[in-house]
């Protein structure tokens, strides 16, 4: 099928882009890296030598796991909005709305008003632990309330308003919290509400890498069940799709990427919901393509997102979340004005 | 074979399914008429194993529904609806290969590909096969629908019959496209492996194109049989509340229904 050749040239071009904003977003910054030094410090440190200047080591311990985080946090982002949008049957709907990204948020800001309250030390970890907490907290929660007693089946109309309300309910104890906080935390909080990469470590890199390659495996096997859904819930299940059951794997694998890329950055807006619109532009609705897609787009767009958040008030550097929406936003008006979607 | 014994469904504390039993035999298109509410479609649905009875069972081949994993299931029965919602836009071809996800993991292989181009051409549909699903009409679709149905089990299976529901596949179809519709039915209901059972409103059209009808109403079973026995002035008195007249045509020798 020439479909099928078409569906590769549009991933090797979309690698292409991901190879080309990683090197530069990896290149340049408050500081620029020379490629000699980039080398030099990657071949260094991997035959244990341990000689490298000050550039070098700043490359190596923050640019470089920085760039690579951007893009395991996008491939999570995009996939988790590809997994949403397919299972929710809506184009407009992104990973944030059961509830995935506030209660992370929720998480998060419980842990800067009362981590050092409490005199909790779990070290580096904390933070990413409680955003998790609270991300799988409030999706959990946005499935019990939503839960019917029809045939085991929960609505997705149901699920769908439920999320908007338990989104509000953490939102609003987000913004509690940073009522109460004193001035150093509050900071903390709207500053990774707002989403930030500042925090990347090769300790990130490997626990969100981690998730981003069990998820995208995952999702890639449910992709023909999501594709039968398309056409509506009875019409999966006359096509032998167990729905109820892919209905919690896709939220468990949705979960799992989105609260923990959003547990080590705040929340990044967009990208999850204009990835998966931009891939089906270019190729169609098959599941199969959007979610490879997904991974490769939305790691390029979040590098290329950090890179400008970055560059543009240089040597500081804006939240990314700012940078995505910014970009988001008109993107995502546009799209709604399409006449191709219809809702 | 397929068979339906005392299966009941109840919804809202009412019994929608009241102990219905009844066989379908392969070879024969079977259709399912009654006024509305008088649980046709749950009917339906219960036969297809979409829905669970809450008392009874269904058995395929003389096997327990229940004993089927959703996907051997698939592969041998497929289920016609009223009108599908896509929810993004999609090409008819790849619309139509769905009708194939329960015969193949991952990619479609080559039998897949010549199912589909085999049923497209049956339902003249291969000239929109690129073309978006939402732009089409809705007699377009619903013929796109049909191929994806018959595309699931187009082939016979071996030692397995292959049961095709229709679930009121006639709603948002015109007279033509309707007798059409009802003709590939009925011709695909005829082979030897085939167990069609459908549910049509129309009754004229169900008594030109039905082998076996079955009355509901109230959710039992009120009359079975052919059309002789079943479209009588008393039966649609109790089941519509209508009265009925019949003229036969002095050209075809056919009985025709009109009403007061």
């Amino acid at each position: 099928m020439s479909g099928r050749n078409a569906d590769r040239a549009t991933l090797a071009l979309l690698l292409a882009i991901l190879l080309f904003t990683t090197a530069a977003s990896t290149r340049f910054g408050a500081i620029d890296f020379s490629a000699h030094d980039m080398v030099t410090a990657v071949s260094h440190t991997l035959t244990g030598a341990s000689d490298l200047t000050l550039n070098q080591r700043i490359f190596m311990q923050l640019r470089l796991p920085r760039a690579i985080l951007c893009l395991f946090v996008g491939a999570c982002l995009g996939i988790g909005g590809t997994l949403m949008q397919a299972l929710f049957r809506n184009p407009i709907v992104e990973p944030g709305m059961v509830g995935t990204s506030s209660g992370a948020a929720f998480g998060a800001a419980m842990f800067y008003v009362f981590g050092a309250l409490l005199n909790i030390s779990l070290g580096a970890w904390a933070l990413p632990i409680a955003a998790c907490l609270g991300g799988v907290i409030s999706t959990y929660l946005v499935f019990a309330l939503a839960q019917t007693k029809n045939e085991g089946r929960s609505s997705i109309i149901l699920l769908l308003l439920t999320g908007l309300a338990i989104n509000a309910l953490f939102m609003s104890g987000i913004g509690y919290l940073s009522y109460i906080a004193r001035d150093p935390q509050a900071r903390s909080i709207i500053y990774w509400n707002l989403g930030t990469m500042s925090g990347a470590s090769w300790n990130s890199v490997f626990v969100v890498g981690s998730a981003t390659a069990a998820g995208t495996a995952a999702a890639l096997f449910c992709a023909k069940s999501l594709n039968a859904l398309m056409i509506g819930e009875e019409e999966a299940v006359a096509l032998g799709v167990n729905v109820a059951r892919l209905k919690w794997v896709v939220l468990t694998i949705n979960v799992l990427m989105v609260a923990v890329a959003t547990a080590f950055t705040g929340i990044i807006s967009f990208v999850g919901l204009i990835v998966p619109h931009i891939l089906r532009m270019m190729r169609g609705p098959n599941n199969r393509f959007l979610i490879t897609g997904s991974a490769l787009l939305g790691g390029a767009l979040l590098s290329a997102a950090d890179l400008i958040a970055r560059m543009c008030v240089r040597p500081a550097e804006l939240p990314i979340g700012i940078v995505t929406s910014i970009v988001g936003v008109p993107v995502f008006l546009g799209l709604l004005r399409r006449r191709e979607y219809l809702f | 074979m397929l068979s339906a014994s005392n299966l009941v469904f109840r919804a809202g504390g009412r019994a929608l399914v009241d102990n219905v039993s009844a066989t379908f035999h392969p070879g024969l298109l079977h259709l399912i008429m009654g006024p509305n509410g008088a649980g046709k479609s749950t009917l339906v649905k219960l036969l297809a194993r979409m829905l669970r009875p809450h008392d009874g069972r269904v058995a395929y081949g003389g096997i327990d529904a229940e004993r089927w994993s959703d996907r051997q299931l698939a592969k041998q029965r497929a289920v016609l609806s009223q009108a599908i919602e896509v929810a993004f836009p999609i090409p008819v071809h790849e619309l139509i290969m769905m009708g194939r996800y329960p015969h193949f993991r991952g990619r479609p292989g080559r039998s897949d590909e010549r199912i589909c181009e085999q049923v497209m051409q049956y339902f003249e549909v291969s000239a929109f096969a690129d073309r978006n699903y939402s732009s089409l009409s809705g007699g377009e679709r619903q013929r796109v629908n049909f191929a994806r149905v018959l595309a699931q089990i187009w082939e016979p299976l071996p030692g397995s019959a292959r049961y095709l529901f229709l679930d009121e596949p006639l709603t948002f179809l015109d007279i033509r496209h309707q007798i059409d519709f009802m003709k590939k039915v009925r011709e695909f209901a005829s082979q030897p492996d085939v167990v069609a059972v459908g549910v049509v409103h129309d009754l004229n059209l169900a008594a030109k194109f039905a082998n076996h009808m079955l009355l509901l109403h109230e959710g039992r079973v009120l009359v079975e049989g052919d059309k002789a026995e079943v479209l009588t002035a008393e039966h649609l008195r109790t089941a519509f509340d209508i009265r009925p007249e019949f003229l036969t045509n002095a050209a075809t020798g056919e009985t025709h229904l009109t009403f007061d």
